[in-house]
């Protein structure tokens, strides 16, 4: 017995995900379809003996093929040819809803419609009657409750009761179009014109609707392909001058016209225009002009402050864990490269991933907070016309936040919040410039130059950071979306959903996916990279030599020191010096050093650049591997003030040079996780390259300028 | 009368009696429910009054001045 293959469709906020993980329960699969970054939930659910494959489909309003959410569930449906289609409607908005089914009842595939959320509608006085509404438009209407749990039984019995039902389903659509769709129908009869994935009428439609990617398909067959272009543009002449409108204006209207007729004695309910919802009133103070965007601040910073303060101890944990078993290796291993591998590779490689995960879960927790009550769709509605004017939308400021908009984030958890954003060039170019933020691991490094060289003005230049990140990033979003980021200038119209009390289990289902995807992915990519850089700055090695020498060195010093103290101070000065020794012979040392010519030009010596190899895996090593090529040993970056005397003092660094550096750190390549989230998220080889190496360029670029300009005014 | 949606103002109704574009624009417009025929009521408009938001068969949609700009009202008072 072979699998049913049923898929579930429907509007954005008609319950779709809610009923899929009621049907599904948390048996799921979360990946990619083929090719586009767009989320693919799948399940197998047995029930009364038959063993069901459920897909979810992205959430559309339409299966016009123009947003990447249309293409993919479209493409889904035509290409897998489901058994039978679930398309979940929204009872409290019927008439939007069944403007999809209609569209998919002309696919020509077996639907049962979900009539969801009957309890919200009967609460606004909306009565549907349901068996009439199957009646009229010819397929079975079953009620659920999702978020109750409602019609989970019912819904599967239907499933499996209707699969092999197939109704051909037409509507008119006027004296205009109907004798065109009648003959370009038998045309695509006649050949046989793509009529193996699609329904001729259906492809009659789409030829009229000007669909790109239907008519892309057709223009194999140039000779049917030309005789129904003919035809559409004989009725789009027509009906320009008689009516001064478009086939695709006629199709819409028509199919709303239908419904209207379908729903009249289906529905009934009380003047809705006059009443005053909860949802409404709520909107009146939230989304007021000027209440609105404090209320808003305050929520975004709050959400901020929670994510950071809940994640602090299990992020502690976990570095404690790592710490142990780093711990443990030391003490297992004897001394040597394995160890080193282990120890400096793999653990604090695997941990510093790792480590981020328990704020990844607040962070994705708190968004679905955001997104599953509806305010996520009013702070891009009170934010659009501002972020618009630099090619983002409203959306686009949560990402920020996240990544380091109020100094500390973490751009790991802003790239991926970006998936709010539905725009494609929107979500890109928010994506390419939420790293510029100054995120909680670039903070030391900022710190260490304040402390070092503005010590006088620690709060006002922090502040300068952070806002110099904001205004960068948007000029950079601005630039790119005029360059390179390619797209058409994108729509803006949503719903702003009434605003619900999410469930704690949806909830916990959504960070916990999203949490886990990060760990899976980012640690492979992760690890790999953590032992190459482990190896550019271990290998070669010191050579016996260099080695005995300071050997000898720590020798005569023990000989010669008595005081234990001074004994064990003169010994770390000589390992220091060594390990600073070691870390300019090693193949990192020595690119630093052959880019010394170069970076010249921004100030930056040997030390500077290995640090700056060392900043493009993680952030952190800058100030540790700075500690390391200053022969002070490993400094930790939280306490780095021996490092920042030691830099202030050194008469390679200047106030240029600092903040030359610090312009380079501000907008050269994000570290390695971030790269390996960016490259999953755009899906593109081309886009990670392009922050990488595109960045860095870059950044070395302003770092000159502003080394060379600093230097002539200060 | 007749006015552009861009121009109808907070808690103003009206009826669509005309949408003027072809294109995805249009089409968005009209897949979220925007028909003509329809009655939609301005609910609110952000703080620099742009987008706008508007109640249509009892849903808040939202679309920027630039889109509403394709939607003729005829306005009732």
């Amino acid at each position: 017995m072979s699998a049913l293959k049923a898929v579930l469709a429907g509007n954005p906020n008609s319950g779709k995900t809610t009923l899929f993980n009621l049907i599904a329960g948390t048996h799921y699969k979360v990946a990619n379809y083929p090719g586009v970054t767009v989320e693919k939930k799948e399940a197998k659910v047995h029930y009364d003996g038959s063993e069901i494959i459920l897909t979810d489909l992205p959430g559309t309003y339409s299966l016009t093929a123009y947003s990447l959410e249309e293409v993919v569930a479209r493409d889904f449906i035509t290409t897998t040819n489901p058994d039978i289609i679930i398309d979940v409607v929204d009872a409290s908005n019927l008439e939007r809803n069944l403007y999809l089914a209609v569209q998919l009842m002309e696919l020509d595939k077996p639907l049962v419609l979900a009539l969801n959320m009957v309890d919200m509608a009967e609460k606004r006085n909306i009565r549907i009657d349901a068996d009439l509404l199957a009646k009229k438009i010819g397929v079975p209407v079953i009620k659920t409750i999702a978020r109750d749990g409602v019609g989970k039984k019912e819904l599967l019995e239907g499933v499996l009761r209707f699969k092999s039902e197939r109704k051909e389903f037409r509507i008119s659509y006027g004296s205009d179009l109907d004798p065109a769709l009648e003959e370009m129908e038998a045309l695509i009869n006649e050949n046989a014109f793509l009529t193996e994935s699609y329904p001729a009428r259906w492809v009659a439609l789409k030829y009229l609707e000007n669909d790109v990617e239907v008519m892309k398909k057709g223009e194999v067959f140039t000779d049917v392909h030309g005789k129904l272009t003919a035809i559409v543009e004989k009725v789009e002449k027509h009906l320009k001058k008689t009516l001064d409108t478009y086939p695709e204006i006629i199709i819409a209207d028509y199919r709303y016209g239908y419904l209207k007729s379908v729903l009249k004695d289906v529905v009934k309910k009380e003047n809705e225009m006059e009443r005053l919802y909860l949802s409404d009133k709520a909107d009146k103070v939230l989304t007021h002009r000027v209440l609105g965007p404090v209320i808003m601040l305050a929520v975004l910073y709050g959400l901020y402050e929670f994510t950071f303060w809940a994640s602090e101890t299990p992020v502690g944990w976990l570095e404690s864990l790592f710490g142990w078993l780093g711990g443990v290796a030391d003490a297992a291993l004897p001394e040597g490269l394995l160890k080193s591998l282990i120890i400096s590779g793999v653990i604090d490689g695997v941990g510093g991933v790792l480590g981020f995960a328990p704020l990844i879960l607040f962070m994705f927790f708190i968004i679905a907070i955001l997104e599953d009550t509806g305010y996520m769709t009013r702070i891009a509605y009170m934010l659009d016309r501002v972020f618009r004017a630099f090619g983002l939308q409203g959306s686009s400021v949560v990402p920020y936040i996240v990544a380091g908009g109020i100094a500390g984030g973490c751009a790991i958890p802003g790239v991926m919040a970006a998936r709010t954003i539905k725009s494609p060039k929107e979500r890109l170019l928010t994506i390419l410039t939420t790293p510029f933020m100054a995120c909680g691991a670039k903070l030391p490094v900022y710190a260490l130059l304040i402390a070092a060289f503005w010590p006088g003005n620690k709060g006002g230049m922090m502040l300068g950071i952070t806002l110099g990140s904001w205004v960068l990033a948007l000029l950079m979003a601005k630039v790119l979306g005029l360059t390179i980021v390619k797209g058409e200038q994108s729509v803006f119209i949503m719903e702003l959903p009434p605003y619900r009390l999410p469930t704690l289990k949806g909830l916990l289902f959504h960070a916990w996916e999203k949490t886990w995807m990060y760990v899976k992915k980012a640690g492979t990519i992760i690890l790999a990279v953590s032992i190459i850089l482990w190896a550019l700055m271990t290998f070669p090695g010191m050579s016996e030599e260099r080695a005995a020498f300071y050997e000898d060195q720590i020798a005569q010093v023990e000989s010669t020191v008595t005081d234990e103290e001074a004994q064990a101070a003169a010994v770390a000065e000589i390992e220091n010096a060594a390990l600073s020794e070691e870390l300019r012979g090693s193949y990192a040392g020595r690119i630093g050093t052959a880019m010394e010519p170069v970076t010249q030009l921004a100030g930056f010596d040997w030390r500077t650049n290995i640090s700056i190899i060392a900043g493009i895996a993680a952030k952190e090593l800058v100030v540790s591997s700075l500690g390391t090529a200053y022969s002070l040993g490993e400094v930790d970056a939280e306490e780095s003030g021996s490092l920042s005397e030691r830099l202030a003092s050194d008469p390679s660094w200047s106030l240029a040079t600092a903040l030359a550096f610090l312009m380079f750190t501000m907008l050269y390549s994000p570290c390695f996780v971030t790269l390996a989230v960016i490259n999953k998220e755009t899906g593109s080889k081309k886009w990670t390259a392009f922050t990488l190496v595109g960045y860095t360029a870059f950044a070395f670029v302003v770092s000159i300028i502003v080394y060379n300009v600093a230097g002539l005014i200060l | 009368m007749e006015v552009l949606l861009r121009n109808m103002k907070v808690n103003q109704k009206g009826t669509v009696i005309r949408i003027n574009c072809e294109g995805e624009v249009c089409r968005r417009i009209r897949d979220i429910g925007i028909s003509v025929g329809a009655e939609v009521f301005v609910t609110g408009r952000a703080p620099l009054y742009d987008p706008v938001a508007l109640k249509v068969n009892d849903t808040v949609v939202t679309l920027r001045n630039s889109e509403a700009d394709n939607i003729y009202v005829e306005v009732k008072g």
